[in-house]
């Protein structure tokens, strides 16, 4: 569903080029989830925009449902992906209601029953009629990114690209959320590729692991794997111990910066 | 507990509204000795409010009352401003979440660090700069030379936490507030911030109050842990025994978690009891 070959962003250009994300390879079949971890400035990111369409890729190819995209994509291509962002408080407008949020890209894509596709996305993520005329701030961070994840359904889309959808909530409203997802993947067949810095959050969505560093792609895992501690690179041993709260041998005191 | 750093007995922070007052922190007592306690909970559990009722952080029209509020022996709650202002950053200290907004974006990461010494300690400028530049040699900076220069928008974020690290600890305080202290940086760069605080609370002896909602982090780092949730403390047990927590609200928190190596179809989601709303009469 979702292959990219040898794939390079780079931001700027000349001497002040910075290479994001470099030859990075891997692919996600119909219906997988995929996960992406790594820390700030590795790269998970920049691959998702890259995926949707937000920014171009410089070298490489990205092909969604078997067909390569390129910078400028159609409504259909743009349809089929979808995204969700970290911080539902930034990404909805804050004095549209969720019914605006949701209309939106109906009215984009122009799409028919405009008003039956809301109150469809609304009861998909568990929202009832009694939000659709709210405002963000008049929800709570949970209901805020079901909202966010309802905009991305209401174009029936095929992927569902997620960058750290539940690293602003409390771990109780992680829960309903990531139940949510889990759901959400297996009713409507959807192909996921989440981004996330917590590795237990990332093997419970997904089955497949990508560890990035520095905009390489270093390896890729499965959580059984991540789970059991047989991984081959250092740096993810490290991730895994970072990942269990508090461990001295896995800080290196002496780095300059 | 003959080494009582910090007494709080029956504290309560209250902020007036338009339908009656809200009360952030309620009935909540414990003390601190030289050892590292945790506070767990979700957001607006009343934890930071906590640290900053310590601190003498709450503006008004919030009210802090106590039946005991006392640093040593010092009470807090009869502490003018201008007094509080001597006790801080001399015997209570607090580090933020984020350094980027912590620190002061036009003055060298080194000449904030002095200029906290100078604040407390009689000292010339240039004492004053050979403090600052051990103490960010005693947070593992290895080049203190060169960072006393930088400014803030200059250093990385595990950097940044270790200059207020340093920072806070320069004037010696006996108790260190840490409110979230890693929950900015990178999994790997948190280790190194929390490493350094450990190795500064045992070797200067210091208490230290380490407020998360992290579970896991509280857990292995603290010796004990306090559990809030609506601005009560619902639960108080040994760090390393988190797991076997007997309030339902810690237990949900902890079965809501995602595990390595233990997938759920589905994770339990956490149901609030109303019950847990009612009043912990102190005993």
């Amino acid at each position: 569903m979702i292959t990219l070959e040898h794939v390079t962003v780079s931001f700027g250009s000349g001497a002040s080029r910075v290479d994001a994300v470099r030859d990075v390879s891997f692919r996600v079949e119909e219906g997988a989830a995929f996960g992406l971890v790594g820390e700030s400035g590795s790269g998970k990111s920049t691959i998702l925009r890259a995926i949707a369409g937000l920014i171009p890729h410089a070298t490489g190819n990205v092909l969604l449902a078997g067909r390569e995209v390129g910078g400028r994509r159609t409504p259909a291509e743009r349809k089929m992906v979808q995204m969700v962002f970290q911080d539902p408080y930034g990404s909805l407008h804050p004095s549209q209601t969720v019914d605006q949020i949701l209309s939106m890209p109906i009215a984009i894509h122009k799409l028919d029953r405009a008003e039956a596709r809301v109150a469809q996305a609304l009861a998909e993520v568990g929202l009832g009629p009694q939000h659709r005329f709210r405002y963000p701030h008049q929800l709570s961070g949970g209901q805020r990114q079901r909202v966010a994840i309802a905009r991305a359904l209401i174009l029936a889309p095929r992927i569902l690209l997620l960058d750290e959808p539940t690293s602003a909530l409390d771990v109780s409203v992680q829960a309903e959320i990531l139940n949510l997802l889990v759901r959400l993947r297996r009713e409507l067949g959807l192909t996921l590729l989440m981004v996330s810095h917590d590795l237990a959050v990332i093997a419970h969505i997904c089955e497949r692991i990508g560890v990035m560093n520095r905009g390489v792609l270093l390896e890729t895992t499965t959580a059984d794997d991540l789970a059991a501690g047989t991984v081959r690179e250092t740096y993810t041993q490290q991730l895994l111990r970072s990942n269990s709260g508090f461990d001295s041998r896995s800080a290196e005191l002496d780095v300059a910066s | 507990m003959t080494d009582t750093l910090l007494t709080v007995r029956n504290l309560r922070v209250t902020y007036p509204g338009d339908d009656g007052d809200f009360r952030a922190v309620r009935n909540v007592s414990f003390s601190v000795g030289r050892e590292r306690l945790g506070i767990v909970g979700e957001s607006g559990s009343g934890k930071s409010t906590t640290g900053r009722a310590i601190m003498g952080l709450v503006p008004p029209p919030g009210r802090v009352e106590a039946d005991a509020l006392r640093l040593g022996e010092t009470d807090l709650l009869k502490t003018s401003e201008r007094q509080f202002r001597r006790l801080r950053g001399r015997r209570i200290a607090m580090v933020l979440q984020d350094p980027k907004y912590s620190l002061d974006p036009v003055m060298s990461v080194g000449q904030q660090i002095a200029e906290t010494h100078r604040t407390h300690v009689r000292a010339g400028q240039r004492a004053a700069r050979q403090a600052a530049l051990d103490m960010l040699a005693a947070v593992h900076i290895r080049d203190p030379e060169r960072v006393y220069n930088l400014y803030p928008h200059q250093v990385s974020g595990g950097m940044g936490q270790r200059v207020m690290i340093a920072m806070m600890l320069i004037a010696g305080p006996d108790l260190l507030i840490a409110d979230e202290p890693t929950s900015a940086l990178d999994v790997t760069v948190q280790q190194q911030v929390l490493v350094i605080l450990d190795e500064m609370v045992r070797s200067r002896g210091m208490g230290l109050i380490l407020i998360s909602h992290n579970l896991h982090l509280v857990s292995a780092f603290c010796d004990r842990v306090l559990v809030m949730y609506a601005g009560q403390v619902v639960e108080t047990c040994e760090a390393s025994r988190l797991g076997e927590a007997r309030h339902p609200y810690t237990q949900g928190l902890l079965a809501a978690l995602p595990e390595l190596g233990h997938r759920r179809a589905e994770l339990p989601q956490l149901r609030r009891d109303p019950a847990w709303l009612e009043d912990i009469v102190p005993a």
